[in-house]
């Protein structure tokens, strides 16, 4: 056999999916499905063209934010949402933490173990403004609704996380608690306590994060909080007012972020 | 020598200037917690308050029975909401490969210039909810299922582009040397010594976020952007309970079909 035989270059083989019929028959099908999904959207091109010049303003209120002429209405709104965020997550993760706790199952017995997570399981299903669409309806307008809404969505988040955490940690420092003759509750309070803290503060203080993200959002429902004045204002097509709401939001979002990532890394 | 008498008795944890210090900060958080509602309800209602058990008894008197037989008219929006799910993130991802690897420290090709805008990129999709970038896009370029599919797309990005660069930034430097060290190209170390390490990270982030997406796009006709939101938010309008309760029933269950099909896919791929 002479050397030309062998290919002269080299192509990787491919990872996913091995055999070639298989990768053909999911590329037909992956064609056939964006053919038929692309096919039903019905996009009105003058209109997308008209709304180009309203984009081109939006773009420029972004880049010339007006704080001031509606500066009553964003910080009204602005109190809302942080004042909301801080205290729905202060109830959430009072409430989360039996939930968690009850949701291990290394820890408690079965029952309890199903009725919590059966808990989690409510809270985390809906989405936020579906639950706040119904609050609204039951307690009226305004931040209350608002917070509720929250402290909702905080339990099932930080709860399944809560429990999924004590149910991996270390068997042995429980044991060696138990071994002392430790309660129920000592366990809780020396064994386990010691090993999720760090975590249970990190993901208190990402979840402080989100909530004020989904502040932001239920607003628009009714539920208070600067989503009322963004709405507002864009329904308004104050983009100028809506742009500097934007930024607002932006630069909150990330001094919550850089905030919270070094109180984690100062605490643990 | 001294006698063991003057020891405490009782071990503790922490000192007792630690135990002061926290109890200064649970007692700062407290305070913090109680001028904030007090803030925060100074304009509640508390009439509306106390009739909530109420009122949420009625509404769920109204919800039962569920009228199924709205069931066969929600299918097309509810196709709709797939398409702007699957589309949306196809979209965002698109967008979010190269942002990714402009914002990962070891590929990015100036880390003075480029790198930061691409973490603003970041952080401003991520921290913009697709909600509002759906009234922006309503407002923009009209109400339908293109503004839908574009404001899940903006959403993505924020989102794939963190995981992915986190992910770039972790793959195995050796590798990437080795392919180095062969004469490769800049672009030739990107497709043989990078893609291969992040592309299952690749493929379970972007399932996970379709998934999500998926969940997203259920509301996202609340502001006029397509999909089954339309329907629940005009059915909600009408304060037909009955036909509410099937639209939340079919969302629950769109959703968890979602989750299983996402978590059958991410456990096939890695």
């Amino acid at each position: 056999m002479t050397a030309s035989a062998y290919p002269t270059t080299w192509r990787r083989p491919p990872q996913i999916i091995k055999s070639a019929r298989w990768r053909y028959a999911v590329q037909f099908g992956i064609a056939i499905y964006l053919a038929l999904a692309i096919g039903t959207i019905e996009v009105d091109w003058a209109r997308v063209a008209a709304g180009l010049e309203r984009g081109q303003r939006f773009v420029m209120g972004f880049l010339q934010p007006d704080f001031v002429s509606r500066w009553g209405d964003i910080s009204r709104g602005l109190i809302e949402s942080l004042t909301m965020t801080l205290t729905s997550t202060v109830v959430g993760v009072i409430i989360s933490v039996p939930v968690g706790i009850g949701a291990a199952r290394n820890l408690v017995p079965r029952a309890v173990y199903l009725v919590c997570r059966g808990i989690i399981a409510v809270s985390r299903a809906l989405q936020e403004i579906i639950i706040a669409i119904f609050l609204v309806a039951m307690f009226g307008f305004g931040p209350f609704a608002g917070f509720l809404t929250l402290s909702f969505a905080t339990i099932g988040f930080l709860a399944k996380l809560l429990a999924d955490d004590i149910e991996e940690i270390e068997p042995g420092q429980v044991e060696a608690v138990r071994a002392t003759g430790a309660s129920w509750w000592q366990v809780v309070n020396y064994a386990v306590q010691p090993q999720v803290m760090p975590r249970l503060i990190g993901l208190s203080l990402y979840r402080l994060d989100i909530n004020f993200r989904e502040s932001a959002v239920i607003g628009i429902v009714g539920a208070g909080g600067i989503g009322a004045t963004l709405n507002t204002a864009i329904d308004r097509y104050e983009y100028d007012s809506a742009g500097a709401i934007l930024l607002l939001i932006i630069g909150i979002v990330m001094i919550a972020e850089y905030g919270s990532s070094y109180l984690r890394k100062f605490l643990q | 020598m001294s006698t063991p008498g003057h020891y405490s008795e009782v071990w503790r944890h922490r000192t007792p200037r630690a135990r002061l210090l926290l109890w200064v900060g649970w007692v700062a958080l407290v305070a913090l917690f109680v001028w904030c509602w007090e803030l925060m309800t100074a304009n509640t209602i508390w009439v509306f308050v106390t009739d909530a058990p109420r009122q949420a008894a009625d509404i769920g008197r109204r919800m039962m029975p569920p009228e199924w037989g709205y069931l066969p008219e929600l299918m097309v929006p509810l196709w709709d909401t797939i398409n702007i799910a699957t589309l949306g993130t196809l979209g965002g991802v698109a967008m979010a490969v190269p942002v990714a690897f402009l914002a990962a420290r070891n590929t990015t090709p100036s880390a003075m210039v480029l790198r930061p805008i691409a973490l603003f990129i970041i952080v401003a999709s991520r921290s913009i909810n697709s909600l509002i970038w759906a009234l922006l896009l309503v407002a923009i370029i009209g109400p339908g299922l293109l503004a839908g599919i574009v404001a899940i797309a903006l959403r993505s990005i924020g989102f794939v582009g963190k995981l992915l660069y986190e992910a770039i930034e972790e793959t195995d430097p050796r590798q990437v040397e080795a392919i180095e060290a062969t004469g490769a190209g800049s672009m030739q170390v990107l497709t043989y010594g990078i893609v291969p390490q992040v592309m299952p990270a690749f493929w379970g982030i972007s399932v996970f976020r379709w998934d999500i997406n998926i969940r997203e796009s259920t509301i996202l006709g609340l502001v006029g952007a397509g999909g089954i939101g339309l329907k629940l938010n005009a059915s909600i309008n009408t304060l037909s309970w009955d036909e509410v309760a099937v639209i939340l029933l079919l969302i629950l269950g769109t959703v968890v079909v979602s989750e299983w099909v996402s978590a059958r896919m991410r456990h096939a791929i890695i």
